[in-house]
Order: C-alpha cells, then sequence, then structure tokens
C-alpha cells in the first residue's frame, strides 16, 4: 500500500485566520524517497500548512493526502505514516530521552518490548545512545532536535515533517541534523518535508515550493526555480520573487 | 484495484490491544508526571486538612447538622464535610489536570497527543481517566489520615463503595476542565477561569453546609445551589461512602459528564472545536 501515491499531496489548500488569509490556493507534491524544502520567511504560512498536514487544524479548502489516505477522512491511516518534529520544542522535559520515546511509542500503540528495541535503534542513529536515560532538560538544543528526531521515527514514518528544525541552533549542530534527514531519504527512502527560511539549508537538486505570503511563489528543483527568475542561484531567486510587488503569482 | 487495498489497508486499523497500549501509556505519563510534582500531591492534601482540622474544629459549634440521609444521627461537622472535601481535592485535581493540558499547549506537548493515529476522543478519554486516578490517589491519601481523627465509613466497605463514585466525580469535574482549558488562549488567563470555576462550585454546594441551612438563609441561593453539578458530586461521594446510593445524584453526574465530555470533544475536534480557529495551536 502507498507504492503509487505520493509521500504527500496537497491539493488546492485555502486557510484563513478569520479574515486573515493564512494560505491561498496551495498545491504540492512530495515523491517517496525525495527531499522536498517548503522555503518561506517567517509568517509565510509553512507552520499553518504543517498543522492542516498533521490534522491540528482541519482543511476546510482543498485536500491534503498522505500515501493516498485524506488526512481529514481517514486520520488515523494518513497519521500513522507521518512523523512529525515541529518548530516549538515538545519534548516533556521532566522525562528521560527514552521515557519521551516509549510515551509516543504507546501513542502509536507499539508494544512495550517492542519500543524499547525501536528506540535503542533510532537513538544510535541519531547518536544519542549516551543519553537515553538523561532527563530532556539537561539535553543542548541540538540533542533536543536530534531526540525529537528519533521520536519522529520510532514508528517507522513513511512522510517525515520537520517545520525549522535547525532553528536556534549553531551551525555544527545544524549540519549535522541536515546531514542526519538527508541520510534518512537516501537510506529509508521516506519523504521528507523540511520548512525552513535558511536558504543555505538547500541543495540544487532539492524539490523547492517557495511559499510567500501564504502563496507559491514557485516550485520545483532548486536549480529550475533559479533559472525560470533568470537568477543565479536560489538565494537570487528568492530575492527577486519575493520582492516582486510584495507577493507572488502562482 | 487501488481503491481495494485503500479500503483494506483502513478496515485494519488498531486492534483493542493497541488501544489499551495507548491508554496505559496516556495514564502511565500522567502517573509519572505527577510522581515528578510531589508538592503537588503535597499541597492536593495540605489544603483539604486544613479544610478539616482547623475550619471545621472552629465552626463545629456553630453550624449543627440535623439527621439528614445518609446519616441515620447526629453527626460531627467534620464527619459531615469530609464527604465534600474529598469532592474538593477532586475538584481542584480535574482543574489541576486542565492547567496541565493548556501548558502542554503552550509549550507545544499537546500536539504529540493531538497528532496520534488514534482518535482524538479515545485520546481525551484516556487523559481524562489518567487525572480522574491520580485524583484517587490523593482522596485515599486524605482519607488515610482523616481515618485518626475517626472520619471513617459505617464499616470498610464504604472505602470500596466511595472509588466508583469518586471516579465518576473525577470524570464529570475533568471533562468541565477539559472544556474550559479548549476556551482559554493562554496559561495565565486559566489562572483567571479557575477562581470563577472553582470557588463558586465549591461554595455554592452542600460541600461545606447542608442545603436546607442553605435555603432557610436564601431560597435562591438554594436553587443554584441545587443546578451546580458539583453538589450532585459531593452527594454522590457521602452517600457511596455510607454504602448507599443517591440515585438522583447519581443521574445528574452522569449527565454532566456526558454534556460535559462530549462538549469538549467537539471542542478539541479539528474540525468542528474552537482551537483551530486560533493561531498558534
Amino acid at each position: 500500500m502507498g507504492g503509487p501515491h505520493p509521500a504527500l499531496e496537497v491539493l488546492g489548500v485555502s486557510y484563513s485566520y478569520g479574515n486573515r488569509k493564512a494560505l491561498e490556493n496551495i498545491s504540492f507534491e512530495v515523491e517517496p524517497g525525495s527531499f522536498s524544502v517548503l522555503l518561506g520567511l517567517n509568517g509565510a504560512g509553512k507552520s499553518t500548512l504543517y498543522c492542516l498536514i498533521t490534522r491540528l487544524y482541519a482543511t476546510r479548502f482543498g485536500k491534503i493526502r498522505i500515501f493516498g489516505f485524506d488526512v481529514n477522512r481517514s486520520p488515523g491511516e494518513a497519521l500513522r505514516r507521518l512523523g512529525a518534529v515541529f518548530q516549538a520544542r515538545t519534548l516533556d522535559l521532566d522525562l528521560t530521552v527514552v521515557q519521551n520515546l516509549s510515551y509516543h511509542a504507546a501513542l502509536h500503540g507499539i508494544p512495550a518490548r517492542e519500543a524499547r528495541l525501536r528506540a535503542d535503534l533510532v537513538l544510535e542513529q541519531v547518536g544519542l545512545s549516551a543519553s537515553r536515560n538523561a532527563k530532556a532538560r539537561t539535553l543542548s538544543g541540538g540533542q533536543m532536535r536530534r531526540a525529537e528526531i528519533a521520536r519522529a521515527l520510532l514508528h517507522r514514518p513513511r512522510l517525515l515533517l520537520l517545520d525549522e528544525a535547525t532553528a536556534g541552533l549553531d551551525i555544527k549542530a545544524r549540519a549535522g541534523i541536515l546531514k542526519h534527514v538527508r541520510g534518512l531519504v537516501k537510506q529509508s527512502a521516506i519523504g521528507v518535508l523540511w520548512a525552513t527560511h535558511l536558504i543555505d539549508e538547500i541543495e540544487a537538486g532539492d524539490d523547492v515550493v517557495l511559499l510567500h505570503r501564504g502563496r507559491i511563489l514557485d516550485k520545483g528543483k532548486a536549480s529550475a526555480i533559479a533559472e525560470r527568475a533568470d537568477a543565479a542561484d536560489i538565494h537570487a531567486a528568492f530575492e527577486k520573487l519575493t520582492a516582486v510587488d510584495g507577493g507572488g503569482r502562482q | 484495484m487501488r481503491g481495494a487495498a485503500t479500503a483494506a489497508a483502513r478496515r485494519r486499523g488498531y486492534g483493542f490491544v493497541s488501544y489499551a497500549r495507548c491508554f496505559n501509556g496516556i495514564v502511565w505519563r500522567e502517573t509519572l508526571r505527577y510522581w515528578h510534582q510531589r508538592e503537588r500531591f503535597v499541597s492536593a492534601l495540605v489544603r483539604p486538612l486544613v479544610w478539616l482540622f482547623i475550619f471545621a474544629a472552629g465552626f463545629r459549634s456553630v453550624l449543627g447538622v440535623s439527621i439528614i440521609p445518609p446519616y441515620d444521627t447526629y453527626v460531627l461537622y467534620e464527619v459531615y464535610i469530609a464527604p465534600g472535601l474529598m469532592a474538593m481535592i477532586v475538584l481542584f485535581s480535574a482543574m489541576q489536570s486542565s492547567l496541565s493540558m493548556v501548558y502542554d499547549r503552550e509549550m507545544g506537548n499537546m500536539r504529540l497527543l493531538l497528532i496520534s493515529p488514534f482518535p482524538r476522543w479515545f485520546l481525551l478519554i484516556s487523559k481524562l481517566a489518567a487525572g480522574a486516578a491520580v485524583a484517587l490517589v490523593q482522596v485515599y491519601a486524605f482519607l488515610a489520615i482523616a481515618y485518626f481523627w475517626e472520619i471513617e465509613p459505617p464499616s470498610p466497605w464504604g472505602y470500596l463503595t466511595v472509588l466508583p463514585a469518586i471516579l465518576l466525580a473525577g470524570i464529570m469535574l475533568g471533562a468541565l476542565g477539559m472544556l474550559l482549558s479548549s476556551l482559554v488562549r493562554q496559561l495565565e488567563n486559566f489562572a483567571g477561569i479557575m477562581n470563577f470555576v472553582i470557588f463558586p462550585m465549591f461554595f455554592a454546594s452542600s460541600a461545606l453546609y447542608p442545603l436546607w441551612r442553605v435555603k432557610e438563609s436564601s431560597p435562591w441561593l438554594a436553587f443554584i445551589c441545587e443546578l451546580n453539578p458539583f453538589t450532585h458530586a459531593v452527594e454522590l461521594i457521602r452517600f457511596a461512602f455510607y454504602e448507599r446510593t443517591n440515585l438522583g445524584a447519581l443521574t445528574i453526574v452522569l449527565a454532566a459528564a456526558i454534556v460535559f465530555l462530549a462538549a469538549a470533544i467537539v471542542a478539541y475536534d479539528p474540525s468542528r472545536g474552537m482551537l483551530p480557529r486560533r493561531e498558534g495551536l
């Protein structure tokens, strides 16, 4: 199940907070085994879109499907295939790393013994085995993020969402996390949607969705976006596109 | 072909064992959290004990209690207010759990719970049950201390018969707290709401004085007390502690629990509730 479907389909999604439009007619796909970047400045609508994909908010206009399962109609099937790392830290600081992972495992119905085995495995993958019994509040920012990534991988999702996962981290920690997530795409063929406002995290071959003020300005390979914008690279393309009328075109 | 596979996968879903694991995980996390906040346990005990040993001792001679069901004889004022204090523990515990939900929402932990693939109603009921279990521990700790001041049921069975009453009261008050937590945007606002809910609920009830006494001084206040579901939670616990059933109180507490719970589930439903209409869940 899931083979012929994209990992994520966002089809004509719009969302408003009262009279303020946060997202307008957003459509894009994330393929399994691909690293896609949702690029936008703060306030572009990235977090709102993540809340819709994870069903924290209901999609009123448009459709969101995860491996073919509609998030609104089959939330259980959609969410069990999804792992998420939110911009805000979501570890329980009073619990140890492994207790945080066990709690997550329970929320996915994973047996305790199986959860312990999986926890050991994912903690080793993110290089946190030595801190498994440390209280979450004693971890550094980078370690917390890695613990959250380990937790998001525990139930073996096939789509991973990361919202500004490197925000507030130093250069070394940022590079380490990015490298790890890119490695996951290659090793596990997991689909990744990486939301960021940091252009230096994008590589030329990445699929990019350029979001600005709730609208998609352009989407496609980073190199293709640069070419279409008649810019030297994605950085220059982003500057150019977001400068046009302060808004954008779809 | 694809449609058939999708339908088959949809039907697979989660079985009873998976639900039980999820439920256990939520209760385990609440218990662990409670264990880490031992001062919460102490303060939850100190509050009713202060009422019992200071307030009740002071008012023993002022407030007479005539023979009313479930009592077969005159009782000391301490004995009368003990069920009210048990309900008070449940009320404060329920509001504390709701406060922690608002805190979790602000800190982001709530997202983890809400993006679980299990149905949201099940997640919320599990969280309520966990809160009620924590309240239960507090009530029995209070009863263990109160025993040395001769506050005890007519037979040891009373300790057992009061258990479902405490749990039901805990679920009813927890559901109310959960509903309130869905309406509150920030932690600071919740403290204000708690003051507007806890104190009127507690004082406008039969926890501290029998309703006939209230009626003597103010029929209107007595009417308000009758409308207050907390009054019926107190009476349910009082009768259960004396190994009796107050059917009227049971019906009202059960109905209130269902209404509050349904409203809380709707409020936390992303397509219908209050939460998605605001930014920054």
